[in-house]
C-alpha cells in the first residue's frame, strides 16, 4: 500500500528570524475563490470612491505677469520650466516646482503673440505685435548663471525687425529653422536677420503654425479664412489646404502618429486629422461650450489638453469623443494657452487672469515617489474600475463632475439646440423622397472643401 | 419552480463598447506576464525532449490545466462589427491565453507541496485499509492527527472549523463550548454554558464564533466571553456563515430562515420557509445559496433578498436527512431516509448518480472526496477519474454505541473529523485536501498581524447581500431588455402570495396603556394583507372591465353586409 498524507512543517512556512518578511504563498486555483467577480464590482465600487476623495488636480498658481497670456513655451531638456508671454511684453521663465520667476525677459513693446524653444534647449524665440523677433539665450549654464543676476532679466541675443506683426512662432524640430506667421508665413534662420523663405496662399492672416515632430520639413498652420494649410519647406509652394465653416485657432501635431493633427477650432469642437487625407476628420471631440483657444498634446501621444474661452481646461483621450476630465476655477478666466508637461505628468494653464495655473493630469495621483508595491495597487483598482465602469452605480460615480453653472447650462441650451436640429433634419429626412437628402457624418459636415 | 428577480444594479442595459468588452471577456487575472519574467520561464522555451506518449499526456495535462485558469471559453469575436472593439477584444483575449499558460505552467513546477494518495498494492482494495495500518506507514506528526476525544457524560458533539483548518469549535449537546487550535492540539478555552447548544458556527476569523443554544443564539469571543445574545433569532437548530457577505444564517424551530449581517447587527432578511421544522441547511460555498433539506423531501435554496425561494426541487420521496455541496458548486449531494444517495448537477438540477448507501450526514472535501456517515460507520466516497462517478474509496468504523452527529473535513488538510455522540474523533484521509494554500485566501500559518489585516481587507470586499444569485458569474454582464410580455396568470399569482408573505411579517409596534389588545392586533394584521391584495384584485376587476369592454365591441361588427360600409371605423 502506497499512501502519502499532506504534513508541512512549521519551519517551512513560517520565517526564521523576526528581521526575515513573512512568507506567502500563492494558489491561483479558481476554485479556492468564489463569488470573483462580485468582489471585483465592489472592489471596483470602492475605487471609483476613493477616486473622487483623492480628486484634488491643482497644485498653484504662478502670480507675477500684469497683463493675460497669450502664450506658454515647454523646454524641452528642462522639464521643471516654463516660459510665458504676456500681453504687455513681459516674457518670464517660471520654475515649476517652487512656482516663482527664475528670469524675465524683457524688451517687447506690445504684447508678446509667440514662443518657441529651439530642440536643443538653448534658444528662445519671441515674436510680437511690434513687429520684431528676439532670440534669447537659454542654455541650462545660463540659466544657472541667472540665479546669481541681480535684476533677473536678461539680454536678447537677437532682435529682428520685418514689416508686419507677427501672430506666431514655431521652431523646427530637428533643425535651426523657426517659422513665424502673420501676414504670410515666414521661415528663418538664427542668423539671418531676413526671413529665408516666405509662403503666401490665401488672403487673410495666418493665426497658428505648428511644425510637424516626425517629418522636419512640414508645418501646418491656420488662417482667418478658416482654413488649415499644410506646407512643405523643401517645395516652394504649399501642400495642402482644407477649408472648414469655422476659423481653427491652434493646431497640435499628435507626437506618437505625426501624420495626425489636432485641430482646435472656434465652433467649441476639436477636430483630429490625418493629414495624408483631409477630406473628412478622423474623430471630432465635443465637449467645450465656448470657443477653444488653445491644444497640447501629451508627449506619450495618448491624450491632449485644451484649453478654451469658457473658462475650463479639458484633457481628452486621442480617439475619444468627449473629455475624461475638465477642470475649472472661480478665479481662472477665459484661458487661452494650454501646456502638457513633458513628463505626462501636468497641465499648465495660461489665462486672462494674469496667472499661470499648474495641474495635475491625472487629477488623483499620487505625486512624488510611488513604492512599487503602491504602484500595482493603482494600476489593479484603476483597471478594475475600468471593467466595471458600465455598470450603472459605478458610472455614475465616475462620471460625476462638478460644473460651473454658466457651463452647465450652456451646455444644456447647446443640447437642446443640436438636438432640435437633429430632429428637424430626421424629419426633413422621413417626409422626402427616400435618397434625396443624404446625412453627412459630423466627421464631414464641417468642412468645405479641400484644396491641392 | 423558479422565482426570477434580478437586482438591476449588477448588469447594464446599454451596449456601449465597454460593455460589450466587460461582457464577453472574463476576469481581470493577475498579470503573469511579470511572474513569467521574474521567474525565469519563457514561452519560447522549447520543451525538453520526451518520448511521444509521454509528451501528449504532458500537454493533455497542461491542456486541461489552461482550460481550468481560462473560466469558460474564449469570446466569440466573430460577431463583432466595431473593428476598433475587435482589435482590442483581440489583444485582450490574447493576454487572457498567456496568463492561463502561465497560471497552468506555475501550478505544475512551483507550488510547494503535493496532494496525498492512497493506493493499494495487487489485490488490496483501498475501502479495506484501516486507520490503523495508515497511522503505521506515514510519519509521526501526521499520526498524531488520529484520535478519539471520549466525553461520554455531555452529549453529541458538533464541530466546526475556521477557514483556513487551523482552529475548531466543539459543541455537545449538554452546553460544552471547547476552542481547540488544531496544529499544536491544544485547548485553547472550554465553557459550560449550562444549556442545550444544538449548533456551533465559526464567524470570519477564530476569535468569533456562534452558538445556537437553547432560547437564542450567542457570540462568543475566543476568550469565551459572551458578546452577543441575537435574540431575534429564536431557538435556532442550524446556523452557516457566509464568509464573503458576513451573514450568519439560521434555520429554527418554527421552520424561519433568518439572514443577519454580524458587521453592523442588520437583519437582512427573515423568511418563513413555510414546510416546517427541518434541521438539514448548508451554504453553497460557490454563490453563496443557502440551501435547506425539508421533510417532504423537498430542498428549497434561498437567497436574503426574496421571500419565495430561488428553486424548489423535490429529491427524496421521504425526508432529506442531510445535504452536502461540492465546492466548485455544480455538485450537490443529499441523501434521505430510503438508504439512498443522490448527486445532482446544479446547472440542470439533474440527478447524475444514485448511491445505494446510508447517509445522516454528508460533506465534499476541498478535492471532491465525500464522506457520508451514519450509525458508527463513515464511507468515503471518491470520483477517480474526474468524471463524476462516484465510488467506495475508504471506509471507517468506531466502536459500536457511537453515533455520528457530524463529519466535517478540515480544510487543507487530509483529515476528516467526526463529532459524534461521545465526543469527536478525527481519521486520516490521504487526499482530501488542497495541498497548496493560498497566503491571501486562507493561511494556516496565520500570524496575529495577518490576520487584522485580512479581516480589514475582508470587510472592504464585504459583498451586499443583493449579489447572492445562482449564477455568480453573471454580475457584470449585459442583459438585453427584453420586449415586456403580459405576465401570465401564474406569475401574477406568485406575485400576489409574495406581497402577502411580506404583508404578514411586518412587525407591529407594542402599544402600551390598553391599547394592545389581540383583537385589534389580528384586525390590524388583516388590513396589512388586503391592503397588499388590493393592487392586484384591482388589477384584476380593471382587466375583467376590459375584455368586457372588448365582447361589448365584437357584436358590432358582426353587422349584416348590407350595412357594413355604417360600421364606425377606428381612426388607424
Amino acid at each position: 500500500m502506497k499512501v502519502k498524507v499532506i504534513s508541512r512543517s512549521t519551519d517551512e512556512f513560517t520565517r526564521e528570524r523576526s528581521q526575515d518578511l513573512q512568507r506567502v504563498f500563492r494558489n491561483f486555483d479558481p476554485t479556492l475563490r468564489s463569488q470573483e467577480k462580485a468582489v471585483e464590482y465592489v472592489r471596483a465600487l470602492n475605487a471609483a470612491k476613493l477616486d473622487k476623495i483623492f480628486a484634488r488636480p491643482f497644485i498653484g498658481a504662478m502670480d507675477g505677469h500684469r497683463d493675460s497670456i497669450k502664450c506658454m513655451a515647454k523646454n524641452p531638456n528642462y522639464l521643471k520650466a516654463i516660459f510665458s508671454g504676456s500681453d504687455d511684453g513681459d516674457i518670464r521663465l517660471w520654475d515649476m516646482a517652487s512656482r516663482r520667476t527664475v528670469c524675465q525677459f524683457p524688451g517687447h513693446q506690445g504684447a508678446v503673440q509667440g514662443l518657441t524653444v529651439s530642440t536643443d534647449g538653448s534658444i528662445l524665440v519671441s515674436c510680437g505685435s511690434d513687429c520684431t523677433v528676439r532670440l534669447w539665450n537659454v542654455s541650462d549654464a545660463n540659466l544657472a548663471d541667472s540665479d546669481y543676476l541681480s535684476d533677473n532679466s536678461a539680454k536678447p541675443q537677437a532682435v529682428y525687425v520685418w514689416k508686419n506683426a507677427f501672430r506666431a512662432v514655431d521652431h523646427q524640430w530637428d533643425g535651426d529653422l523657426f517659422a513665424t506667421a502673420g501676414a504670410q508665413v515666414d521661415v528663418w534662420n538664427h542668423n539671418r536677420s531676413q526671413p529665408v523663405n516666405t509662403f503666401d496662399w490665401g488672403s487673410d492672416t495666418t493665426i497658428s503654425i505648428r511644425f510637424n515632430p516626425g517629418e522636419p520639413n512640414i508645418l501646418a498652420t491656420s488662417a482667418n479664412d478658416r482654413s488649415i494649410t499644410l506646407y512643405d519647406l523643401r517645395m516652394s509652394s504649399p501642400a495642402r489646404k482644407v477649408i472648414m465653416r469655422t476659423k481653427t485657432n491652434s493646431i497640435a501635431w499628435n507626437p506618437m502618429e505625426p501624420m495626425n493633427f489636432t485641430a482646435a477650432n472656434e465652433d467649441c469642437n476639436c477636430y483630429s486629422y490625418d493629414a495624408r487625407k483631409l477630406e473628412e476628420a478622423k474623430c471630432v471631440h465635443k465637449d467645450h461650450v465656448s470657443a477653444v483657444m488653445d491644444i497640447d498634446f501629451s508627449p506619450t501621444g495618448r491624450e491632449f489638453v485644451t484649453g478654451s474661452y469658457d473658462r475650463t481646461v479639458r484633457i481628452f483621450q486621442y480617439n475619444g469623443g468627449h473629455s475624461r476630465e475638465i477642470y475649472h476655477t472661480k478665479r481662472m478666466q477665459r484661458v487661452f494657452c494650454v501646456k502638457y508637461s513633458c513628463d505626462a505628468s501636468y497641465v499648465i494653464s495660461g489665462s486672462d487672469d494674469t496667472n499661470l495655473r499648474l495641474w495635475k493630469a491625472k487629477a488623483s495621483e499620487q505625486l512624488g515617489v510611488v513604492l512599487p508595491r503602491e504602484r500595482k495597487k493603482q494600476e489593479y483598482l484603476e483597471a478594475v474600475k475600468n471593467r466595471y465602469k458600465h455598470l450603472p452605480e459605478v458610472k455614475r460615480i465616475v462620471r460625476h463632475r462638478h460644473l460651473p453653472k454658466p457651463v452647465y447650462k450652456a451646455a444644456n441650451l447647446r443640447r437642446t439646440m443640436i438636438e432640435a436640429e437633429r430632429r428637424k433634419e430626421q424629419r426633413r429626412k422621413a417626409h422626402s423622397a427616400p435618397g434625396s437628402i443624404v446625412t453627412e457624418p459630423v466627421r464631414k459636415r464641417r468642412i468645405i472643401k479641400e484644396v491641392e | 419552480m423558479r422565482a426570477t428577480a434580478q437586482d438591476p444594479r449588477f448588469y447594464s442595459y446599454s451596449l456601449p463598447a465597454s460593455a460589450i468588452a466587460a461582457s464577453i471577456l472574463k476576469f481581470q487575472q493577475p498579470n503573469f506576464t511579470r511572474l513569467r519574467l521574474s521567474w525565469g520561464l519563457s514561452s519560447k522555451a522549447k520543451p525538453p525532449v520526451t518520448m511521444g506518449a509521454k509528451k501528449e499526456n504532458s500537454d493533455d495535462e497542461m491542456d486541461e490545466k489552461v482550460k481550468k485558469y481560462l473560466r469558460g471559453d474564449a469570446a466569440n469575436l466573430e460577431g463583432v462589427k466595431d473593428k476598433k472593439l475587435k482589435g482590442q477584444l483581440a489583444v485582450r483575449e490574447d493576454l487572457y491565453g498567456k496568463s492561463a499558460k502561465t497560471a497552468a505552467k506555475i501550478e505544475k513546477w512551483l507550488l510547494p507541496s503535493e496532494g496525498g494518495y492512497l493506493e493499494a498494492e495487487g489485490i488490496e482494495k483501498t475501502w479495506r485499509i484501516k486507520q490503523e495500518s495508515i497511522a503505521r506507514e506515514v510519519d509521526i506528526l501526521s499520526s498524531r492527527n488520529q484520535y478519539d476525544i471520549v466525553l461520554p457524560e455531555l452529549g453529541p458533539y458538533t464541530l466546526d472549523f475556521t477557514s483556513n483548518g487551523r482552529y475548531m469549535a466543539a459543541a455537545g449537546r449538554k452546553g460544552h463550548l471547547a476552542i481547540v487550535d488544531m496544529k499544536t492540539l491544544n485547548l485553547i478555552k472550554e465553557i459550560q454554558v449550562r444549556e442545550t447548544v444544538r449548533d456551533v458556527a465559526y464567524l470570519h476569523n477564530e476569535l468569533f464564533f456562534a452558538a445556537a443554544q437553547k432560547k437564542y443564539t450567542y457570540i462568543y469571543n475566543r476568550e469565551g466571553t459572551e458578546l452577543h445574545c441575537l435574540k431575534e433569532h429564536g431557538p435556532v437548530l442550524r446556523l452557516q456563515f457566509l464568509k464573503n457577505h458576513f451573514l450568519l444564517a439560521s434555520i429554527n424551530k418554527f421552520g424561519q430562515l433568518r439572514y443577519q449581517d454580524v458587521t453592523m447587527g442588520e437583519m437582512i432578511g427573515n423568511f418563513r420557509t413555510g414546510l416546517g421544522r427541518t434541521d438539514v441547511m448548508q451554504v453553497n460555498p460557490f454563490n453563496g445559496v443557502v440551501a435547506l433539506g425539508h421533510s417532504s423531501g423537498t430542498v428549497t435554496m434561498w437567497k436574503p433578498t426574496s421571500s419565495v425561494p430561488l428553486v424548489k426541487m423535490l429529491c427524496h420521496p421521504g425526508p432529506v436527512s442531510s445535504l452536502a455541496f461540492h465546492p466548485n458548486g455544480h455538485l450537490m449531494a443529499t441523501s434521505g431516509r430510503e438508504n439512498k444517495i443522490k448527486i445532482w448537477d446544479l446547472r440542470k438540477f439533474e440527478v447524475i448518480q444514485t448511491l445505494p448507501c446510508h447517509a445522516k450526514t454528508l460533506n465534499f472535501s476541498q478535492k471532491g472526496l465525500l464522506a457520508a456517515g451514519t450509525g458508527s460507520f463513515i464511507q468515503i466516497l471518491a470520483d477517480f477519474s474526474g468524471s463524476q462517478n462516484y465510488s467506495s474509496y475508504m471506509t471507517h468504523s468506531m466502536a459500536k454505541g457511537y453515533q455520528v452527529g457530524k463529519v466535517l473535513f478540515r480544510p487543507y488538510e487530509d483529515i476528516l473529523g467526526i463529532g459524534h455522540s461521545m465526543g469527536w474523533s478525527s481519521i486520516l484521509i490521504p487526499g482530501s485536501g488542497e495541498p497548496n494554500f493560498d497566503s491571501w485566501v486562507a493561511n494556516p500559518f496565520e500570524t496575529s498581524k495577518q490576520r487584522r489585516e485580512k479581516e480589514v481587507h475582508s470587510l472592504l470586499d464585504k459583498l451586499p447581500p443583493e449579489t447572492i444569485m445562482l449564477d455568480p458569474t453573471k454580475v457584470g454582464t449585459v442583459r438585453v431588455p427584453q420586449k415586456k410580455e403580459k405576465p401570465t396568470k401564474k406569475d401574477i399569482e406568485a406575485e400576489m402570495e409574495a406581497a402577502i408573505e411580506t404583508a404578514k411579517d411586518t412587525e407591529f409596534k407594542k402599544k402600551t396603556k390598553g391599547r394592545n389588545k389581540p383583537s385589534k392586533r389580528a384586525t390590524k394584521r388583516r388590513e396589512m394583507i388586503d391592503k397588499a391584495k388590493r393592487p392586484f384584485l384591482e388589477q384584476q376587476t380593471q382587466e375583467h372591465e376590459t375584455s368586457r369592454k372588448k365582447q361589448k365591441t365584437n357584436p358590432e361588427t358582426e353587422m349584416p353586409k348590407s350595412l357594413q360600409r355604417f360600421v364606425r371605423q377606428k381612426a388607424t
